[in-house]
């Protein structure tokens, strides 16, 4: 089995949409523990899906097609971008040159779908929702592109023949540079980090388990929500993490034996989940103002690595 | 040995950037310490040239004076004065640090067109040496509080000190302590001055300075 | 008797902290003063007989140029040390000291800590003038900076703190980049001549070095930024248009004496720093680049200079912002070559004395009239005679007036321009001198000159101790004008040569 093995990689396509709703159940077991709590069951999320499928949607009277089509179109979307990604070093059989500005507007358009879901319901306080994550989404593209093109960079200073892939980018080549002294690589998977807390609504950008809707981003966007349109948007946020978390991943598992470098990809993954928890659990959420100061850093330090990846 | 040179340089960079972003004035402190353990981690460690015992003892000097002295020097001095512990920049941090960006897009311009003669520079030293001073530099400009101007000497002293490194041989490490010695003077000298002022002038805000002038 | 040289004011300076009587450690500040001059005098004519003397393996081996500035900084410390005296008593027995910009209260620093330093301040600058090594050279700079703050800051007064910290943080941050040009020499000598021996003669070493570059080797761009940091390094320090901010704010608040040594010996001290990067780069062939370096800075800093003397109100900030004109002057001179290099070190020497001579005289009116303005200065020649007449004098001295020895160098460097330069730079250069002589004259005029003050109807006696170093001072300035000695004239043709004269 070689690493552009069709077969290999929809094994771990599976895996991957399998395992996505574990993350949050580890991150919530973490945050637990530090808090001296027992918490929910790590299969929680699953429970919730498979409870939320089998209700039936409510539907307000003020809202139209856009609300009902919202979430099964931001699945859709985050399927398609992870489809595209390389999964523990396994080139995806759907790569095509550019296919990360693909990727990165597929996220743009599941969120696009769920403003609009939002903005349908006519409720102030999604309305609110959606102009908050529309404007932090604004913010962190251009860092997440920042981040793709310190590592074409990379990929291009070390003679790698790039076809500007995903699969070539995040496949583990580049990543071999971190251990020949290029220490400005590590930056990449730091700012990434960054940009998970963003685009996942975690603490300290956005507290999912907030009481009040005034503080909140993504739950107020989602408060009109039921039954398997709900459980769809919980999939949904769960696939991203692993999403991210497999860029990061593929930005720190160095090129090498497949099974060590499958091996090394769920690792991280869990250990991303891992780090959630903790950084959920010493931090508090930052002012919104703080929030674009949050992001103006991480991007400092994308351009930093971008710099430096083009001189060397 | 050259990779962890290089993943030193680099964190001493990230360094600088957190040192132009930072608005209060007890964490500028805790950086400049982080800077000077830095400065003596790259100093241990032998670049170009092979160890000696003169290395050490300026690696050990520097440890002491810049990694631990200056900040309890400063921290002392930050005691002795009453306010609110914050930088107040005339520059503002986000552009603080877009300047000392610049600042190394520059250097690495400025490295690109000199000749640079082969084997006395490991890579990126020049770069971080300059980024640095610019970053001392900014702060020495674009801060009001007194004791930020002063950490901005120190830290453009430190960049200098950093293009010293791969120089250093037997004789010239006695000099580097004298100089070392006579940055730590200064630093003294001028906490004094800013305990004078921060009682004549009851802050340490040089905005205030506006007696003199034609 | 080197070592002693550095030492004496060293160890003086020490003890005069352990001292609490004032007349012990008033008389120990005159007598170390007297003892340097003696030695440096004799350092000066060995080095004149070509004897080289030697000190702490090399470390201390002045040249004729360093001997000249070592002398000029020991005489000028003998004139403050004597007047130093009677300027303490007379702090000593004030009743109450009242700050004249606020009218708030103020204290002394304590006076020992102020001879003290003074001594600390002439043993730094001994270091500075007799080293070849531009390390130890930089670390001497660093030292007057730090050891002049303190005695800058001798009346506690918001002012005087205000100019303290510019000059602390102005100078310290310029003599840093000093430093970067110091680390870029050394990188620019990176693998050229290995087999020169490594000495604490780091002058000659470099020369010899500096000798095999051709102009252009990949080494000339790093010997050229190696300059322009030392240039503009020294430069904050000497006072260079426009690195001078700090330079009036400092003149203006130190006590008269201070500001007189400050004027006299630190400038040149710092202007030594750049000669010595100024031979290397001669040494290198690079003198083209240097001299239109100092040329366009000396320009620069006379016509800023002429600027701010026209209409200036506050007399030592007057005479502060002459030093920065008569720095350019010297940088100018230096930057032309050939006889102008010879008229600028008599440039040197003249304008330390005259403008030491004008800064007492400074303190003299300062104490008396409780003013900085000049236009509040009314009627000297009735309240006090002799101080009237010497500043008249000084003032014609300054300007660079026949009989005066600033006309002389002046005029010398005039002739260097019309030898060596362009007519455009000889007209730029007369036009600010004739600016600043109708600009200073006229509020020294002011000052000297008009009816006298109602509230002062008497004329008090002057003390001996307050008007004999001015005067002295000002019989060399007006001695050299008429007529230099050969053995002068050798020594500075010797030290001339050093930069290309």
């Amino acid at each position: 089995m070689n690493a552009s093995s069709p077969l290999l990689y929809a094994i771990q396509f599976v895996l991957a949409l399998a395992l996505a709703p574990l993350l949050s159940g580890i991150i919530n077991r973490i945050k637990a523990r530090v808090a001296g709590r027992h918490g929910k069951p790590v299969l929680q999320l699953y429970f919730d899906i498979a409870k939320l499928l089998s209700k039936r949607e409510v539907l307000s009277r003020t809202t139209s097609w856009p609300f009902r089509l919202g979430p099964s179109l931001s699945l859709a979307a985050t399927l398609c971008a992870l489809a595209l990604l390389p999964l523990g070093g396994v080139a995806s059989p759907l790569q095509c040159p550019g296919d990360f500005v693909l990727a990165a507007y597929l996220l743009g358009l599941g969120r696009f779908v769920m403003i609009l879901a939002a903005l349908d319901t006519g409720s102030p306080f999604e309305g609110m929702g959606a102009s908050r994550e529309a404007a932090f989404s604004a913010l962190a593209e251009p860092v997440l592109f920042l981040c793709f093109l310190a590592v074409i960079g990379t990929a291009s200073n070390m003679g790698l023949n790039l076809d500007l892939s995903l699969s070539t980018m995040f496949g583990g080549v580049p990543a071999q540079g971190w251990l020949h002294g290029r220490a400005e690589l590590l930056l990449i998977p730091a700012v990434l980090f960054i940009l998970l807390l963003v685009e996942n609504c975690r603490i300290p950008v956005d507290d999912p388990t907030t009481h009040l809707e005034l503080t909140m981003i993504h739950e107020a966007m989602i408060l009109d929500h039921s039954g398997p349109n709900l459980a769809f948007i919980l999939y949904g946020s769960a696939l991203k993490l692993w999403l991210f978390a497999a860029l990061l991943a593929g930005m720190l598992v160095p090129a090498g034996v497949l099974w060590c470098q499958i091996a090394g990809y769920f690792a991280v993954v869990f250990a991303v989940a891992v780090l959630v928890g903790i950084v959920e659990s010493v931090m508090a959420r930052l002012k919104l103002s703080r929030v674009s100061q949050f992001l103006g850093m991480a991007g400092t330090l994308a351009a930093f690595a971008l710099i430096l990846t083009q001189v060397r | 040995m050259s990779a962890l040179f290089q993943f030193l340089l680099i964190l001493l960079m990230l360094n600088n950037l957190a040192l132009a972003g930072v608005s209060r004035l007890r964490t500028l402190i805790r950086q400049v310490s982080v800077q000077g353990v830095l400065l003596a981690l790259l100093l241990m460690l032998p670049g170009a040239q092979q160890f000696n015992f003169e290395h050490l003892l300026l690696a050990i000097a520097v440890l002491l004076i810049k990694g631990i002295g200056f900040p309890i020097l400063l921290r002392r001095t930050l005691g002795k004065i009453s306010g609110d512990p914050q930088v107040e920049p005339w520059l503002s941090c986000g552009l603080s640090v877009l300047a000392c960006m610049a600042g190394l897009a520059f250097s690495l311009w400025f490295e690109g067109r000199l000749p640079i003669q082969p084997g006395l520079f490991p890579s990126l030293l020049l770069p971080a040496a300059l980024m640095t001073l610019f970053c001392g530099l900014i702060l020495v400009v674009g801060r009001r509080k007194a004791l930020s101007q002063v950490i901005g000497y120190l830290i453009a002293e430190n960049g200098i000190f950093l293009l010293g490194i791969p120089l250093m041989s037997e004789e010239t490490v006695w000099f580097e302590l004298t100089i070392l010695l006579d940055v730590f003077v200064a630093v003294f000298v001028m906490g004094i001055a800013i305990n004078h002022i921060s009682k004549t002038f009851e802050s340490i805000d040089v905005g205030r300075f506006c007696s003199l002038r034609d | 008797m080197l070592a002693l040289l550095l030492f004496l004011p060293l160890c003086s300076g020490v003890a005069m902290l352990l001292f609490k009587n004032a007349t012990v450690y008033r008389g120990l500040l005159l007598l170390t003063a007297l003892a340097h001059l003696a030695l440096s005098a004799w350092t000066a004519q060995a080095v004149q007989a070509g004897q080289a003397p030697q000190a702490f393996g090399g470390l201390l081996a002045p040249d004729p140029l360093g001997a000249l500035f070592l002398v000029l900084a020991s005489l000028l410390n003998v004139a403050a040390s004597f007047y130093a005296i009677g300027y303490l008593r007379d702090e000593e027995n004030k009743q109450e000291r009242i700050d004249i910009q606020n009218g708030q209260p103020f204290t002394n620093a304590p006076e020992r800590r102020f001879t003290a330093c003074l001594c600390l301040f002439l043993s730094a600058m001994t270091l500075v003038t007799t080293t070849p090594h531009l390390g130890a050279l930089w670390v001497g700079i660093e030292i007057t900076t730090l050891s002049s703050a303190p005695l800058i800051y001798f009346h506690r007064h918001q002012a005087s703190l205000e100019a303290t910290w510019k000059y602390l943080m102005i100078c310290s941050v310029g003599i840093a980049l000093a430093l970067l040009g110091n680390i870029l020499l050394s990188v620019a000598f990176y693998g050229i001549g290995t087999d020169l021996p490594e000495s604490f003669d780091q002058m000659k070493v470099f020369l010899a070095k500096a000798s095999l570059l051709s102009q252009d080797s990949p080494h000339a761009p790093w010997l050229k930024a190696a300059f322009v940091f030392i240039l503009v390094g020294y430069g904050t320090k000497m006072g260079l248009a426009p690195l001078h901010n700090w330079l009036p704010d400092a003149h203006s608040q130190a006590p008269s004496l201070i500001s007189a040594m400050l004027s006299g010996a630190l400038l040149n001290c710092a202007f030594l720093g750049i000669l010595r990067g100024h031979q290397i780069l001669l040494a290198a062939h690079l003198g083209d680049f240097s001299s239109t370096l100092l040329v366009f800075f000396g320009l620069f800093s006379m016509i800023t200079a002429a600027v701010f003397i026209v209409g200036q109100g506050h007399y030592k900030r007057l005479l502060a912002y002459s030093s920065v004109e008569h720095m350019g002057i010297l940088a100018l001179g230096v930057g032309i070559g050939g006889i102008a290099v010879f008229g600028a070190l008599l440039h040197a020497v003249c304008h330390s004395l005259t403008k030491s001579m004008l800064f007492l005289l400074a303190g003299n009116i300062l104490t008396r009239y409780h003013t900085f303005s000049s236009y509040d200065v009314r009627g000297m020649r009735w309240t006090m005679p002799t101080t009237a007449a010497l500043w008249t004098a000084g003032f014609l001295g300054i300007v660079g007036s026949p009989p005066f020895s600033l006309f002389v160098s002046e005029f010398t460097i005039l002739k260097g321009i019309f030898e060596n330069s362009s007519p455009a730079v000889a007209a730029i250069y007369l036009l600010a001198l004739a600016v600043i002589f109708v600009g200073m004259s006229i509020p020294v005029l002011r000052m000297v000159q008009g009816t006298r003050p109602r509230d002062m109807p008497q004329t008090l006696p002057e003390s001996p101790f307050s008007v004999l170093p001015p005067l002295g001072l000002g019989l060399l300035a007006l001695c050299l004008g008429i007529y230099v000695p050969a053995w002068l004239s050798a020594f500075l043709a010797r030290g001339a040569m050093l930069i290309g004269g």
